[in-house]
């Protein structure tokens, strides 16, 4: 059976979300390990183990969290040549891509990035699905070299479910990490906390638009957010003037969201912003513009003046609290 | 001590024209499309600039791409570049990202620089992959995502951005950098600056003349396009025009979904 390794970042311990993910597809795809380094990397093993890691290869030294990409690549080099994998799996995320990349120039095999999808392909091998263009078209691309291609998958392109009694071997590694090479090294971490739930997670998401007009009036979006408990997001454009910091960003260039109900205010609808929530389940968008492409896709859409319809919206929600 | 920084940068369709691929040749359709250097570059290339107008050394700018791709180098040097190098070949025409990261590799090798700068993913693409690998590759530290860039005595100093917020994170130069388009404003070409641009030297390279024949390109792809789709798309639903009961309608709607 195919051996699916899935690079599982950590964070103080836990698995980042989309590891499970990742897990959870490598289960369909053949058997799955995971490799987890850095501090905490051996408490992530049970809930690795739980969506389907057959094997974790854990290594604590704090240089895989310290010094970026380099270290990581060493040793999965080495893993790899022992090991032998057929696939290796990444998530999209920031230090992922750093590895992927670098890894796969030092083993010289194919690096498909912004996948949606992996499947066997016709004849063997392996099958990649990402789409372009916004999302308005999907490609299919089959690696060609020796050794196992290596795919960057986006977050939320699988939904991770964990398995009744499955638990994984862990493999403790303690191979000496070499950093005295001139390496990225981090000095410190900050953080842009927003308030409420967090995008990746929240059921119900308020997403403004260059349609509020001002940073200031971008409170009509925050206090509807507030009032539906929802978490805020922004266009690119709102991200852009600086109204709100880069985290809040949805779309081709942001985060990828799939909340229960997308309520986008002000937002245009143009493709490298809805490829980023089209996922969510239902979406209501307000916007002044009847032909705006947003209402292409929204399940319920209003034509008409924000600043006259949020204000009452939230009032409304209010009052039916009661 | 004057830093001397590369700059790569890539030609593109015009990404606010809608793109096509040929359906035979699953390759982007390039005829009848304005083709500019990728927005995302044009950041690359005013971080280049500033750190080396700060310290008194130069921009050379590299791109690998068909004839045309020139135009996207001189643009570059109409901001303000002093040199450009052009890698140009047949065989490069269905290239991946590592070809493009040897190719890339391969022209700056016995050029003097200190700081290599990339945008951090190609607007066309969006991969990102080929800094990091050209990193890789000149065995380089990569500072990646830098959404602020300082370079002083023999460091390079970067904010990072992260889910949460930013690191700061530091390497010793030589290094390779991807910016994000929050990094800077792009200044716009003066008309002197285009002027000047006409006269700078811009450097024509084959595979061959780079030592990749056979390495590069056709004789090396990593991985091949075999099927295109256009994607599913959502349906519309009901769309109203608010008279007054708007708000209701979507307070109704966010009832029946449970979501109040
Ligand atoms: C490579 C690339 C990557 C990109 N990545 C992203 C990304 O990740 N995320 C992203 O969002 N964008 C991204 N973009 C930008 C994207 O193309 C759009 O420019 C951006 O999404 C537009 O933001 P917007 O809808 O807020 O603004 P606009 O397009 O300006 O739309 C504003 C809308 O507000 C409406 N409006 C104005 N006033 C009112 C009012 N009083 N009441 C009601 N409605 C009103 C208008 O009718 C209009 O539809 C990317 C672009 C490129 C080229
Ligand atoms: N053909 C090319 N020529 C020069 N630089 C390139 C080329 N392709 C990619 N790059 C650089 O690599 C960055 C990321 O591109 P990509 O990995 O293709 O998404 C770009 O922003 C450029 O700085």
């Amino acid at each position: 059976m195919a051996r699916i390794w899935v690079y599982a970042e950590t964070v103080e311990g836990k698995p980042k979300s989309v590891a499970l993910e990742l897990l959870t597809k490598a289960r369909d795809l053949g058997e799955p390990e995971a490799v987890a380094l850095g501090p905490g990397a051996s408490a992530a093993v049970e809930s690795l183990g739980k969506h389907g890691a057959r094997v974790v290869y854990a290594h604590e030294d704090p240089a895989f969290r310290d010094v970026l990409a380099s270290p990581a690549v060493d040793l999965l080099e080495k893993l790899v040549q022992k090991h032998g994998p057929d696939l290796l799996l990444f998530g999209m995320t920031y230090d992922s891509r750093d590895i992927a990349s670098r890894l796969s120039a030092r083993l010289g095999t194919a690096l498909i990035a912004n996948a949606t999808d992996v499947g066997p392909g016709q004849g063997g091998g392996w099958a990649v699905v990402s789409p372009i263009f916004g999302g308005s078209t999907l490609v299919t691309t089959v690696p060609r070299t020796q050794g196992p291609p290596i795919v960057l998958v986006r977050p939320k392109a699988f939904a991770a479910q964990p398995l009744e009694g499955s638990a994984a071997r862990v493999e403790t590694l303690t191979d000496a990490v070499d950093t005295s090479r001139p390496a990225p090294r981090v000095l410190k971490r900050e953080k842009e906390e927003a308030q409420g739930p967090r995008l990746d997670d929240a059921a119900v998401i308020v997403s403004g638009g260059r349609g509020l007009g001002s940073p200031e009036n971008f409170k009509l979006v925050d206090d509807l957010a507030a009032q539906l408990g929802a978490a805020v997001g922004a266009s690119r454009a709102v991200v852009d003037a600086g109204w709100k910091p880069y985290a809040f960003q949805v779309g081709q260039t942001g985060k990828t969201v799939k909340p229960t109900v997308y309520i986008a205010v002000g937002i245009s609808g143009a493709m490298q912003h809805t490829v980023g929530m089209k996922g969510a389940r239902t979406i209501i968008a307000i916007n002044k513009d009847p032909e705006a492409p947003i209402f292409k896709l929204a399940d319920l859409g209003v034509v008409g003046d924000l600043n006259r319809l949020v204000p009452q919206l939230t009032e409304e929600l209010r009052k039916r609290k009661g | 001590m004057a830093i001397n920084v590369v700059v790569c940068v890539k030609q593109i369709p015009d990404p606010s024209a809608p793109a096509r691929l040929d359906p035979a040749s699953k390759r982007l359709v390039r005829e009848g499309v304005d083709l500019v250097l990728d927005p995302g570059d044009e950041h690359a290339v005013e971080a280049a600039l500033q750190v080396a107008e700060g310290a008194g050394g130069e921009v050379t700018v590299v791109s690998m791409g068909p004839a045309r791709a020139v135009d996207a180098i001189r643009r570059a040097l109409s901001m303000g570049g002093a040199r450009g190098i052009h890698v140009q070949d047949p065989a490069l025409q269905n290239s991946d990202a590592l070809s493009t990261a040897r190719v890339l590799a391969a022209a700056v090798k016995g050029q003097p620089f200190d700081l290599i700068v990339c945008g951090q993913e190609s607007t066309d693409g969006s991969t990102g992959a080929v800094p990091g690998q050209l990193a890789e590759l000149l065995g380089l530290p990569l500072l990646s995502f830098a959404r602020k860039l300082s370079v002083e005595e023999g460091k390079a100093s970067i904010h990072r951005q992260t889910d949460e917020g930013y690191d700061v994170v530091e390497a010793p130069l030589p290094a390779v950098v991807t910016v994000t388009g929050g990094i800077n404003d792009p200044r716009y070409p003066s008309l002197r600056g285009i002027m000047q641009s006409k006269n700078k030297e811009v450097r024509q390279l084959t595979l061959e003349a780079i030592g990749l024949s056979g390495k590069a390109g056709e004789k090396a792809l990593t991985q091949e396009v075999v099927d295109l789709q256009p994607a599913q798309a959502r349906k519309a639903g009901r769309v109203i025009e608010d008279k007054g009961e708007g708000a209701r309608e979507i307070v109704d709607f966010l009832a029946e979904l449970k979501v109040i």
